[in-house]
């Protein structure tokens, strides 16, 4: 891991590497309001199956996931538990804000115990809006992480460099032939 | 080792103590466990915290709060209409039936009652919904013991439901149909003949979800005679809905009281069971889809003409007062009282969800049962999270 570390892969292996990761994604479920039956009928049903996307929605424990879906409102009671869990993934690890709770609040903007946005407790990759989203939003959520994925400098990734936050409806990055924007 | 001043510290070491006297004659260890508050059992949020003897529960007590979104406080600051796009979300799984029994109070107050045909197209949302809801409650108690096909199966046809709300109210998931005074909007054309041809399909899903389910031994022998709640205890504890009718109960607010609705022009039966068991709540479950496609079924045929909405001001601002209308939800009674001082948004709202109350017998129903029961147990007695904490 020294050489993904430093950066000093070859060119042809980080694309490998970032080919396999991205299709293999383990994504661990955090289901927690409104959004976690929409993100069970994207997982679990047959009519939307994430599986087809290279997703594998059954890692037992959060540290054998790769990717975590926080779907639905984050409460403050619950935000330790959610920081704690996120520390337990191992690197390099990616999150989905799934749902208007998760990423700002949503309906309950001025209530007293909501926290406005997981991405105040943890970072976030790919915010998917709407309240709840449909599953086939979650999915195009997924897609567009597996497209960052792709295009990704390991290493700065292992260090925990270069991470800005995608929008599922962001107009810019989908004229650019729907390859989202890699900082660093 | 923290400062002993640390009072959670002195808890968690008194705990820890309680755990090692108990039982002491067969010299087992005690052991703390924690079901959730992320567990797939638990439909969310929900934490158990179980004090074990070996593999039975010697004490448990739900912990909930890790969803409170302070709903009756938010209502306080919103307007009338807006409430009812905030009170979808209590029962997520069935949102058009939260909204009814909120319009209805807030109706009351106004003494203004919706058109023929508006009771009518509530009363067939509100079925709709409540299929959606207890069908997904049927695939997910297979998920809990141990069998994993019949999920698929609730995913599948329950995608038909929603498709049908989607189509009449435009919202999957969170309709905020409901107006005071009748509905947003009329019924879409071909919406008839689609909800006959979808509720077939509900018959049949119900048919297969009894075969695979309900007629499989495993499924039998880790439901009947668990966690079972007698017929004085479940009224003592305030149940409500199936759990309470699956206990011997015959009460059902949907026959039993007089609103504004259309359940009474449609034939259709309540179905009890005497065991009180978990087999016996899912039991009822089941027959009750069955009976929700009969009303909707029944319903489809005698719509009314007219209007879908009775004469209000545009501007909603409540007369002063204070009312209660409760209905039967999918879970179990659920209600709202509302108390108006004449400004457009309510002064103070009280909800009673139907799982807060239905969850306040786990301590007394989890206390010597056996570690795997309580997921039967939990999953049998179906609440959702957000009915739970508000």
């Amino acid at each position: 891991m020294g050489l993904v570390d430093r950066g000093r892969l070859p060119k042809p292996l980080t694309s490998l590497f970032n080919l396999g990761r991205s299709y293999s994604l383990w994504v661990y479920q955090w289901g927690l309001a409104c959004c976690a039956i929409e993100m069970g009928a994207a997982f679990g049903s047959p009519r939307y199956d994430v599986m087809r996307l290279g997703v594998i929605p059954l890692p037992a424990s959060p540290r054998q996931a790769d990717l975590v879906v926080i779907s639905g409102t984050v409460t403050d009671k619950m935000a330790p538990a959610i920081k704690r869990l996120y520390e337990q993934m191992p690197e390099p690890k990616y999150v989905i804000s799934m749902g208007s709770c998760a990423n700002c609040g949503g309906p309950y903007w001025d209530s007293y115990s909501v926290t406005k946005g997981v991405d105040q407790i943890i970072p976030v990759d790919v915010y998917v809006p709407g309240c709840p989203p449909r599953p086939e939003a979650l999915l195009e959520g997924i897609v567009l992480l597996q497209q960052r994925i792709k295009n990704e400098d390991m290493g700065a990734r292992w260090r925990g460099e270069g991470t800005k936050p995608m929008n599922v409806v962001d107009g810019e990055s989908a004229e650019k032939g729907g390859v989202p924007v890699v900082v660093n | 080792m923290t400062m002993l001043g640390d009072r959670q510290q002195l808890a968690y070491i008194a705990a820890q103590a309680a755990d090692a006297r108990v039982n002491v004659e067969l010299e087992t260890e005690g052991m703390t466990l924690n079901i959730g508050p992320q567990h797939p059992a638990t439909h969310g949020t929900l934490r158990i915290i179980a004090r074990l003897d070996g593999e039975q529960v010697v004490w448990a007590e739900p912990s909930a709060g890790y969803m409170h979104r302070g709903y009756e406080k938010l209502t306080e600051v919103r307007t009338y209409p807006q409430v009812t796009a905030l009170v979808n979300r209590i029962d997520w799984l069935g949102s058009f039936a939260n909204e009814v029994p909120f319009i209805l109070a807030a109706e009351k107050l106004m003494g203004v009652e919706a058109p023929a045909r508006a009771q009518h197209i509530r009363t067939i949302l509100f079925e709709l919904s409540r299929i959606a809801n207890v069908s997904l409650f049927l695939g997910d108690l297979g998920v809990q013991l141990g069998a994993v096909t019949p999920v698929f199966f609730a995913f599948r046809d329950r995608e038909y439901v929603l498709n049908l709300i989607e189509a009449a109210t435009g919202g999957r998931f969170h309709p905020n149909f409901d107006r005071i005074g009748g509905l947003k909007d009329d019924l879409p054309a071909g919406f008839i003949d689609e909800t006959r041809m979808v509720m077939k399909k509900l018959r049949t899903f119900c048919d297969q979800i009894e075969d695979l389910l309900f007629g499989n031994e495993i499924f039998q022998s880790r439901t009947r005679g668990i966690g079972v709640i007698p017929k004085d205890v479940a009224l003592q504890y305030g149940l409500s809905g199936a759990n309470l009718r699956a206990s011997g109960v015959d009460w059902d607010l949907r026959r039993d009281q007089e609103l504004p609705m259309a359940w009474n022009k449609a034939d259709w039966k309540v179905w009890t069971h005497p065991d009180g068991d978990s087999f016996a709540r899912c039991w009822v479950r089941l027959q009750e889809v069955r009976e929700s496609t009969k009303i909707v079924d029944q319903l489809l045929d005698t719509i009314p003409s007219g209007p879908v909405m009775a004469k209000v001001p545009k501007i909603i601002k409540v007369p002063e007062g204070e009312a209660w209308v409760s209905t039967e939800n999918p879970l179990g009674e659920m209600g709202y009282y509302v108390v108006s001082q004449g400004d457009q948004g309510p002064f103070r709202v009280k909800i009673r969800s139907a799982s807060f109350n239905n969850i306040s017998i786990v301590p007394w129903l989890l206390k010597g049962v056996y570690v795997p029961d309580i997921i039967t147990i939990l999953a049998s007695l179906y609440f959702i999270l957000g009915d739970i904490d508000r």
